[in-house]
This record gives C-alpha cells, sequence and structure tokens, in this order.
C-alpha cells in the first residue's frame, strides 16, 4: 500500500521534463505559434522514440502499455513546458477509444499510433456543449453535420468524431466532404478546428461504443487536467522565481507579506489538486466505477484553481508579466482554453452530481 | 501507487464493521458530555482491538501495530460512516503524545502515554499569553529555580479544556538570560497544583459547542524540575516539531463533514423540495466535494511520505491552511441550505441537527486563527517551503 509515485514513474517524470526544456523550450514554442498548425511532427516523432505516443497503447500493438497514471505525469510534463503536441488527442484519448472497441482496423490504427506515425484527433465537443447547432449524424452510412472544436484536427491524418454518446466513426483527414478550418482561440500551443462533413464516408462506425466513449472522455479529462496543472505549476514556479529576483523599494519583493502570501495561496492550491489528480489518474485503472466522478472532479476543480493560479502569478509579475516578451501568457492562455474543452466546471459539477445520484440524469 | 485491497485488508475492513456494529456507542463522548468512565471504557475497548493508539508501542500503553496507511484508512472510512469518532479529539493524544514519542524519557512515556490515549488523564495546552499570540516565542511567563524544583509566575491564555484538564502540557521561561527562542523549556505541570488560577474565557461561540477556553493565571506554582521533558532551553525546539505534526496532521475528516453535509441537503427543504434539487446549492455542493476528496488523498499523500521517511516539503505545510478554510466553507453552504433558520441557536425550536453547523463554522474560524493564523501559515509555507526571503527586521527606533 503506497499513495505516491514510484521509482519508474519519477524517471518517466524525469525524462520527460529534462527532454522538453532541451528541445523544446519557450523559444521554439514561440516560432510554433506562427506555424498553421503549432503540433510540430519533428517533436511528435522525437517524442515517439521516448515512447511517449503509444504509452497507453497495448505492448501487443507496440505500446507501452502503461497506466493512466503514468500518461497523466507526462501530459503534466508537456503542460509544465507549453508543449504544442497531440498528446491528447493522439496518445490519451483515442488509444483508450480504439482498444476499448475490437476489430483488425483499431489495431492497426494503436500500432501506428504508437509508432508516432499516425496522428488521430477528435471531436467530442457536442458531447457536452452543442453550440452553433453543431452535430453529426449519419445517413446511409455517410457523415453530415458538423463538429466544433476537434482537438488536434489540423494536422491530423485521422479523426475520431463521436456521433451521439454511443457511436462513434473514424475519419480521414483528407476524405472527400470534409473540411477543416483552424478556430483560432487565444491559446496558440494548442490546435481546435471546425469540423463541416458533407457526406463523408467512414473508414469505420462503431456501434455500441458508449463504454469506449466514456473511457475516452474519464481519461482525456484526467490528462487534460495533468495538463493544466502542469501549466500552474509552472506558473507558480516562475512567480516565486521572480520574487527571489526582483527588487522595488530597495527589497526583494518576495520579502513582502502581500507578495509572500500570494505565492503561498497558489502552492497551497497545487499540492492538493496533484494529489487528486494522481488518485484520479489511479482510479482510471484500478477502479474504474470511481472514473467517471473523480474525472469530473478533477478537471473541474484544476479548472477552478488555474483561474486564479493564471491571474495571480501574473500580477506577481506586475506590468512585465503582461508584455509578450516574458512569454508567461503561453501558460494563461494554456490554462484558460483548457478550461472549456472535454466540458466546463459547470457541466462537469452537474455531471458529478448526477453521478451520485444527487440531480435528475439529463 | 498501491491502493490495492487485499483479501487481508477485506478481512480488517470487516472486522472494523462487525466490532462497530457491536459496540457503536448510542452518543459520542466529547470532553463536555457523556460520564467520565464511559469514555475511557469505550478508548480502552477501542485501543484492545486496536482502534486507537494502533501504533503506539505496547509497553507505553498502545495497540502496538506497525503503521499501515491502509488500515488508517478503512478504520477512518468506517468510523466515519457510523457516524463516530474514532479515538478522541484532545491536546493530549494529538500533541502531547507524539512529543512524549520523539522526545520524552523512558520514565515520562511509561507514565503519561496510556493514561492520556484511554482518556483518564485529561490534558491542556500552556502556549499562548496575551502578548504572546502569533510571536509564541516572546512569550514572558517564568520559571525560576528553587532547589529541585520550578516556580512559575505568569499568565496563559487561549487554554481549552483548562478548567477539565489534570495536567498541562506548558512552556516557561527557564533560562531569561538566553536569547527569545533559546530560553524556554517544556513543561509537565498537575492542575491542581496550589497557585493555579482558572478564569473561564467566553468567546464568540458563546454556549455551544463544548470547546471551553480559559485564562490560567500562575502564582510561585511549584513544579519539580524533573517535569522537563527534553532539556532545558529546547523547550521552542521540541513545540515546534509537535506544531508541525499538527499542522501537517489536521485532517479534519474532510470527507465524513462532507457526506454530513449532503445529508443536510437531501433532508432540507425549501417549499417542499430538497436543497439537493436546486442547481446553485447542489454546484457549490460539488465544488466542496473536490475540495474535500483533494484535501482526502493529499492526507494519503502525506502519511506514505511518513511511512517511506520523505519529507513532503512545502505540500506539509499547507494542510492546516486549507483543512480550516475548508471546514469553514462546508458550514457556510450548511447554514445557507438552512437560510433564516441557519442562525437559530442555543437550542431553539427549528434548530436543525442541535446547532452543529453554527458551531463547526465559529469553531473552524478559531482553528484559522488558532495554533498559527492563516497569515503566519502563509508565512511560514513562503518562507520555509518556497524560499523567499524573510521580511527584513525594522531599523531601531
Amino acid at each position: 500500500m503506497d499513495f505516491g509515485l514510484s521509482e519508474d514513474q519519477l524517471l518517466l517524470e524525469d525524462t520527460i521534463r529534462g527532454f522538453l526544456a532541451d528541445q523544446v523550450p519557450i523559444e521554439r514554442v514561440r516560432e510554433l505559434r506562427e506555424q498553421d498548425c503549432p503540433n510540430d511532427r519533428a517533436v511528435w516523432r522525437a517524442l515517439a522514440e521516448l515512447g511517449v505516443t503509444g504509452i497507453l497503447v497495448p505492448e501487443a500493438q507496440g505500446g507501452s502499455e502503461l497506466a493512466l497514471l503514468d500518461a497523466s505525469l507526462v501530459s503534466q510534463a508537456l503542460g509544465h513546458a507549453v508543449t504544442p503536441t497531440p498528446f491528447l488527442s493522439s496518445a490519451v484519448m483515442a488509444p483508450i477509444a480504439l482498444e476499448a472497441v475490437s476489430g483488425k482496423a483499431a489495431e492497426d490504427w494503436l500500432a501506428g499510433i504508437a509508432s508516432g506515425e499516425l496522428v488521430v484527433a477528435v471531436a467530442v465537443t457536442e458531447l457536452s456543449s452543442v453550440r452553433e447547432e453543431a452535430g453529426l449524424r449519419l445517413q446511409g452510412g455517410r457523415l453530415q453535420g458538423k463538429a466544433m472544436m476537434a482537438i488536434d484536427a489540423c494536422g491530423a491524418d485521422l479523426l475520431l468524431l463521436a456521433i451521439d454518446p454511443g457511436r462513434f466513426a473514424v475519419v480521414k483527414s483528407d476524405a472527400p466532404g470534409l473540411e477543416t478550418t483552424r478556430l483560432a482561440t487565444i491559446d496558440a500551443t494548442r490546435c481546435t478546428a471546425e469540423l463541416l462533413l458533407e457526406g463523408v464516408t467512414p473508414e469505420a462506425v462503431f456501434e455500441d461504443a458508449g463504454h469506449a466513449i466514456g473511457r475516452m472522455l474519464d481519461a482525456g479529462r484526467v490528462a487534460l487536467a495533468a495538463d493544466a496543472l502542469g501549466a500552474c505549476e509552472s506558473m507558480v514556479e516562475q512567480a516565486v522565481a521572480y520574487a527571489k529576483e526582483r527588487k522595488q523599494f530597495d527589497r526583494l519583493i518576495g520579502s513582502f507579506q502581500a507578495v509572500k502570501h500570494m505565492c503561498s495561496e497558489m502552492i497551497a492550491e497545487v499540492e492538493p489538486a496533484r494529489s487528486l489528480l494522481w488518485y484520479a489518474a489511479h482510479s482510471f485503472d484500478a477502479s474504474p466505477d470511481e472514473a467517471p466522478l473523480m474525472s469530473c472532479h478533477v478537471l473541474a476543480h484544476v479548472s477552478e484553481i488555474g483561474r486564479e493560479i493564471a491571474s495571480v502569478a501574473t500580477q506577481v509579475h506586475g506590468g512585465i508579466g503582461w508584455t509578450d516578451e516574458q512569454n508567461l501568457h503561453f501558460w494563461f492562455k494554456r490554462i484558460a482554453n483548457a478550461r472549456h474543452l472535454l466540458g466546463g466546471p459547470e457541466y462537469l459539477r452537474n455531471r458529478a452530481a448526477e453521478l451520485q445520484g444527487f440531480a435528475p440524469a439529463a | 501507487m498501491d491502493l490495492e485491497f487485499d483479501a487481508r485488508y477485506d478481512a480488517f475492513r470487516r472486522e472494523v464493521r462487525d466490532f462497530l456494529a457491536e459496540h457503536r456507542p448510542r452518543r459520542a463522548f466529547g470532553l463536555a458530555e457523556g460520564r467520565n468512565e464511559d469514555r475511557v471504557a469505550w478508548l480502552s475497548l477501542q485501543i484492545e482491538h486496536g482502534y486507537w493508539a494502533r501504533t503506539i508501542p505496547k509497553e507505553y500503553g498502545g495497540y502496538g501495530a506497525e503503521p499501515d496507511l491502509l488500515e488508517t484508512v478503512i478504520m477512518d472510512e468506517e468510523f466515519n460512516k457510523a457516524g463516530v469518532p474514532r479515538g478522541m479529539m484532545a491536546q493530549g493524544p494529538s500533541m502531547l503524545v507524539p512529543t512524549l514519542l520523539s522526545h520524552g524519557s523512558e520514565e515520562q512515556r511509561r507514565r503519561w502515554i496510556g493514561p492520556t490515549m484511554r482518556g483518564e488523564v485529561i490534558w491542556c495546552q500552556g502556549y499562548s499569553e496575551p502578548g504572546s499570540g502569533s510571536d509564541l516565542a516572546s512569550l514572558q511567563t517564568s520559571a525560576t529555580g528553587d532547589g529541585e524544583d520550578f516556580l512559575i509566575n505568569g499568565q496563559k491564555i487561549w487554554t481549552s479544556t483548562a478548567d477539565k484538564a489534570q495536567m498541562c502540557f506548558i512552556l516557561v521561561r527557564t533560562e531569561p538570560e538566553a536569547r527569545k527562542h533559546e530560553g524556554i523549556s517544556y513543561l509537565l505541570l498537575p492542575m491542581d497544583t496550589p497557585g493555579i488560577e482558572i478564569q473561564p474565557l467566553r468567546t464568540m461561540s458563546g454556549s455551544i459547542g463544548e470547546n471551553s477556553f480559559n485564562q490560567v493565571f500562575f502564582t510561585d506554582v511549584r513544579v519539580p524540575k524533573a517535569n522537563v521533558v527534553g532539556k532545558r532551553g529546547e523547550g521552542w525546539k521540541i513545540a515546534n516539531t509537535t506544531l508541525k505534526h499538527e499542522r501537517s496532521s489536521l485532517n479534519a475528516n474532510a470527507e465524513g463533514t462532507w457526506m454530513r453535509l449532503a445529508r443536510l441537503m437531501q433532508k432540507e427543504t425549501i417549499a417542499g423540495v430538497p436543497a439537493m434539487a436546486s442547481p446553485i446549492y447542489r454546484d457549490r455542493l460539488m465544488r466542496l466535494h473536490a475540495r474535500a476528496l483533494s484535501m482526502k488523498h493529499h492526507g494519503m499523500r502525506m502519511l506514505t511520505c511518513n511511512l517511506r521517511g520523505e519529507s513532503p516539503g512545502v505540500a506539509g505545510l499547507i494542510v492546516k491552511l486549507q483543512n480550516c478554510q475548508l471546514n469553514f466553507d462546508m458550514a457556510a453552504l450548511a447554514i445557507d441550505v438552512m437560510g433564516e433558520l441557519g442562525a437559530l441557536y442555543d437550542h431553539t425550536k427549528y434548530e436543525r441537527e442541535h446547532g452543529y453547523w453554527q458551531a463547526h463554522s465559529i469553531f473552524s474560524l478559531g482553528l484559522i486563527i488558532g495554533g498559527g493564523t492563516a497569515q503566519i501559515q502563509k508565512n511560514i509555507i513562503a518562507e520555509r517551503g518556497l524560499g523567499l526571503p524573510r521580511e527584513p527586521k525594522p531599523a531601531a527606533t
């Protein structure tokens, strides 16, 4: 019995954080934001070498078949470094969904994901939030309609689209009738797009896939929470470091109680959230019945503390924190954008209440 | 990460459940309620079965088991479900006993730990003074040598349960010439010693709750020098190890309180409709659930650090700050759910749950201040946890 990270997990975390600091420093992120899609294939291939792309893929398909907690540590490291990658869609959500359905096609795609050659985007927004009359219909074997804020869609090879809570389809990114348009958000480090489908013929449709979709959302929410928490951690580190070097009134600003207390309040939120994240990720594999509730709670909670931390950490920096040059805004915007992907806090809390029988199920 | 409940733990859980089904008292034994003998019998029974004083060695009156995180979790969960407090929340078990285990002499441990855990000896804590609150180390209560004894003179404040306690663990200045932090000693003092006068301190909680506070005045109170814990002049260091223990162990059972809050919201109705049906209250309840679960698992993480012999670092310093605020916020939702009736007090007609939530609210506020105010906690977190510079001392005027 032990509630903590293993030696292997600490090593994994060190390896990924070291790699990102070395290979994708913030200067590189600044370059990537100028591209049509910030997800860079070279970075993704290098991460594949480290086993990141296949972290959740079964060994039989060439993956390393690790647990969601391991994947969450990677996600946290990516958020910490604000690295643009399709990790959330291609290495977490798509593999969980594809593994939960059977068939040769799914196995081939999993193998492609593990090798890093295949990038799979996911479009699931309409499961929790329908805007702009979006939604997909399957008519005579063809897909029709619109999906909003599809994650990592611009540079993807395949798209995994939820048709409704019980079915999903897999579509090639160059399929005739599919139009993908990047929807630029404040967050230049995460790719989100609108998909318009006019009679698109899918590669496959998985019926009776309610369980697969549920598991995909649980895993995605935990991994996204990890990403945002990693970004929060970095913001606190940057604020504390700045408070130790910036002088005003002939004193380091970190010696003022007002500034100290801002820093203490931030770390006092980060640390318990990390504990909740570990448990939510652990429950996904060890106690799956709890995973839907825990994944809702952890993402809603990190979204709430994240908004506050992003603001306060910027304020510790004063005016310089508000400039483009200081780079702090990359973290601020990563956290702000994550807040409403895969369900905003109000949606997630209502879902948490439903799951406990406190609210009438939708 | 390994939270596997193997067969051994399932068996342990059944044991605890069976024990509670058979022995669960009809009501809790607070210090102010019930008969003393009943409380001692109930605590002794828990020790006998290993549900209290579990890891304290047998020779000191404990059960003598190896520390096991999962067993602790199971006991807490089952006692919570049964709505019975495990052991006794009091300063003797939570503060004095850990201090004696790490700094006490063999004789002190044998003499005091068992009776304290069984509730036979109730302790009060003599730390704060009227002029020494946040700046505790400036304390002035003096202990001057007189042969084999000390003579204590001075005044303590915020001494909870002083009127019920047989013993006091007290910080006194024994070395007036030494620097502020190095002149303090930690003493064990019988409360029936002549020269002690206790005055109740009426607090904002009025008559609610079972926590009595007092001011205690000491005039030539004679205590043997042998009653020092550790060495003379080391009292500050010794008290701090216990305060640290208090700050990281104040788990305060956030999940149990949250469950009680959820039950209230299912039961309490507004115009005939349960409060739980209101999306507004429900959203607040879910927000608190995530916070309560965070602190529950954070507590498990801190326990794991202890078991592994690792320092939790800054993660351990934030526990008291967060748990106290969480408790206050849970009480606030309960009071809001009860609306106008939430302010009812002192056994008034229509009062809910015997005024539990108002008492919990006011008591939580006291805890936000007591044992190091939230602001002092934030200074400690920033300076010891994050390495931010101390505030420069003001220039002498």
